[in-house]
């Protein structure tokens, strides 16, 4: 076990730096530059900004500087949306607006969707399932935006309940309700036919009928028997969503103007602000290859059978 | 391991003094369970009736989609939807199984019947310890039995049907077993309640034949000690042999010949048990002695045929064949058949004696 650990890490690592080289180069394939703003400076402006940040030297050279930086944890500087802040200390403030939104936001996500998974497929072909069903095909196909602005339409304004924007300073729950909803929903309605698919496949198993054979309670039977082995395509899913959610959804940091990550990464991108991106990114990177990290580890948890060395049964 | 013994004494003390009174274990009457798929209602079994004895052993025959285990399904309570039991009746020690709610139905299974199932592989479940499995169904009934003694039972329960080192195969998981031995697992959780009646769905089809051997030669033994009734459903007529004391033969959801073992193997009566036995290798017959195949394929369950089921694969088919269904004939003590041959053979033996037989056989080229 800690063989495979230390192998999981150590792919890791290679992982977050591939995507960083592919991110480099991507980020400098974009036309532009950090200096193209309503007032363009002048050539020379720019090829004195150039060289004072490193641009002018060949992409290679730009990227075995950064990798370099990046190794001993130093991720370089914003040059243009915060000029000359620390990218890590920009990614420390902003992370954890988005993260609370999202812990929240997958949270509810994952304890509405597992029980009415279960029981979408518990009452399989009745109307109990049906509906459930259609909900949850509304949630996939129906953009974020699309449900964040009915929720404002609907719940936000005058003399109603919910602000329509986020106010900083107002930590109330109730700045968190709107945006939390419409960023769960998704993963709501995802996880829930997640479940129910798994769970209609756990059972129609013989250990399911061993169980109720034995007089197992219905609820019993299937959460403790059904549910375990369901778990493992619902976990697939989570880790990586989890990664996501937590870094931010741009669309709802957009609509509800929460100064979140997700929304400053986009900006970033869209201010060429080199530094950003590759931070963000690396960042989201990372977080991404711990949760599948985690999956792997987890999967090993709920069912014995997997041999995680082996890499299969 | 006294304990278990010493309780198994007192129920098969208990079960032959029923039995001695002619109480009936299980009875089924005129059992009709139809399955309303999309396509239209499929009869799976229409219209059953068998009687179960205390420590009775009875073998369930026939071939795939024949009914048998929807009937067993039917008893436990466990039929999947669209099935449904539709008429008749199933009365165990007296109760009215099919009028209990659903909680009483938990209750009785697992304390008063049991069931198991064709696929050990399959059949416990891949994530839990074989421990926790068994400890669960003595817990489930028994609220106040502590987690401890469980354990103490549980384990008791595996030496019993033969499994060795039990305090470490407790902490197993079922990948860890062999298929005999998750067999033997499913067996110590059916009986860890001792229930009076075991359903056992074709526990040996998917095992290898000496592990076969083995498993019944454990289901003969333990029948012996706690002296519970059994319905062994199977479509090996071999296993009958083996183990039971009488057979109900299914074909498309009905029974068509029911008797002691003996009279079933040496007195067949209906066509299709006939034809089961002749399509069965044989230690006994000749070397180059071929196996004898039914032909024809089952019959289609959402359109059966108005007359005997099996009568468009018969080699005897007559026109009252295709168009009535026959009646159950008494043809010995506790050996019945629906098939009329039988039901002619009875009437011309009625009405001319021993000749009757040469006669039918003219009258079924006439037709």
């Amino acid at each position: 076990m800690p063989k495979y650990i230390v192998k999981r890490v150590f792919m890791a690592l290679l992982t977050v730096l591939i995507v960083a080289c592919i991110t480099f180069f991507l980020m400098h394939a974009i036309p532009g530059n950090p200096w193209l703003s309503d007032k363009t400076p002048s050539e020379t402006v720019i090829k004195a900004l150039n060289e004072k940040y490193g641009l002018d030297k060949p992409l290679h050279v730009q990227l075995g500087k950064y990798l370099g930086n990046m190794l001993r944890g130093d991720f370089g500087k914003s040059i243009k949306m915060q000029k000359n802040r620390e990218v890590a200390t920009i990614i420390a403030e902003k992370f954890p607006v988005s993260a609370k939104i999202g812990a929240i936001a997958i949270l509810w996500a994952v304890i509405v969707a597992v029980p009415l998974g279960c029981l979408s497929a518990y009452k399989r072909a009745t109307w109990i399932d049906s509906t459930l069903r259609v909900i949850c095909t509304i949630g996939i196909s129906m953009p974020g935006f699309v449900v964040a602005t009915v929720l404002l339409l609907t719940l936000t304004g005058q003399g109603k309940f919910f602000p329509t924007t986020w106010n900083v300073n107002d930590p109330s729950w109730r700045n968190y309700v709107l945006p939390c909803l419409s960023l769960g929903f998704y993963p709501m309605c995802y996880l829930a036919r997640q479940t129910r698919t798994a769970m209609l496949d756990a059972i129609n198993q013989e250990y399911i009928k061993t169980a109720r054979a034995k007089g197992l309670k219905t609820g019993k039977t299937i959460f403790k028997h059904a549910l375990r082995n369901a778990l493992i395509p619902v976990i697939t899913y989570l880790g990586p969503q989890v990664a996501f959610t937590l870094c931010g959804g741009f669309v709802v940091e957009k609509v509800f103007s929460i100064p979140g990550l997700g929304q400053y990464f986009v900006m970033s991108i869209q201010a060429r602000d080199y530094p950003v991106i590759m931070g963000t990114t690396i960042f989201l990177a990372t977080f991404i290859v711990i949760m599948n990290l985690v999956v792997d580890l987890l999967y090993k948890v709920v069912d014995p059978r997997i041999n995680l060395e082996k890499g299969g049964n | 391991m006294d304990n278990v013994q010493q309780h198994d004494k007192e129920l098969h003390d208990a079960a032959h003094e029923r039995d001695a009174q002619g109480e009936k274990l299980l009875e089924v009457k005129d059992l009709h369970v139809s399955f309303f798929t999309p396509a239209g209602e499929v009869k799976a079994v229409g219209g059953i009736s068998y009687e179960l004895g205390y420590g009775e052993v009875m073998g369930i025959v026939g071939e795939s989609g024949s009914g048998k285990s929807q009937e067993a399904y039917a008893i436990m309570g466990l039929l999947q939807s669209p099935g449904k039991v539709i008429g008749g009746s199933i009365t165990f020690e007296g109760e009215d199984v099919l009028a209990k709610t659903r909680e009483e139905m938990t209750e009785f299974r697992g304390t008063r019947a049991a069931m198991i199932f064709q696929n050990p592989m399959t059949s416990l479940n891949p994530v839990y310890t074989v421990g926790n499995q068994l400890i669960e169904a003595l817990r489930t009934h028994d609220k106040k039995i502590s987690k401890k003694e469980a354990a103490r039972r549980a384990m008791e329960m595996l030496e019993l049907v033969g499994i060795n080192n039990v305090a470490k195969r407790m902490k197993q998981y079922p990948h860890e077993f062999s298929g005999g031995m998750r067999q033997r697992v499913m067996i110590a959780m059916g009986l860890i309640c001792h229930p009076k009646l075991l359903i056992a769905d074709e526990p040996t089809t998917a095992l290898d034949v000496t592990i076969q051997a083995q498993i019944l030669e454990l289901m003969k033994d333990l029948q012996k000690k706690t002296h519970m009734g059994i319905i062994f459903i199977t479509h090996n007529l071999g296993v009958v042999a083996e183990i039971c004391d009488k057979v109900s033969v299914m074909y498309a959801g009905k029974i068509v010949e029911q008797g002691a073992v003996n009279d079933i193997f040496y007195k067949p009566s209906h066509p299709y048990t006939l034809g089961l036995l002749r399509s069965m290798p044989r230690v006994d017959a000749d070397e180059h002695e071929r196996l004898i195949p039914i032909e024809g394929t089952p019959v289609d369950m959402l359109n059966p045929p108005d007359g005997c089921p099996f009568a468009p694969r018969c080699e005897h088919c007559m026109k009252i064949c295709l168009q009535k269904m026959p009646p159950h004939v008494e043809i010995g003590e506790g050996h019945k058949s629906a098939c009329w041959l039988r039901v002619l053979e009875k009437k011309k033996g009625e009405a001319f004696g021993a000749e009757g037989g040469a006669e039918e056989r003219q009258s079924k080229k006439e037709d």
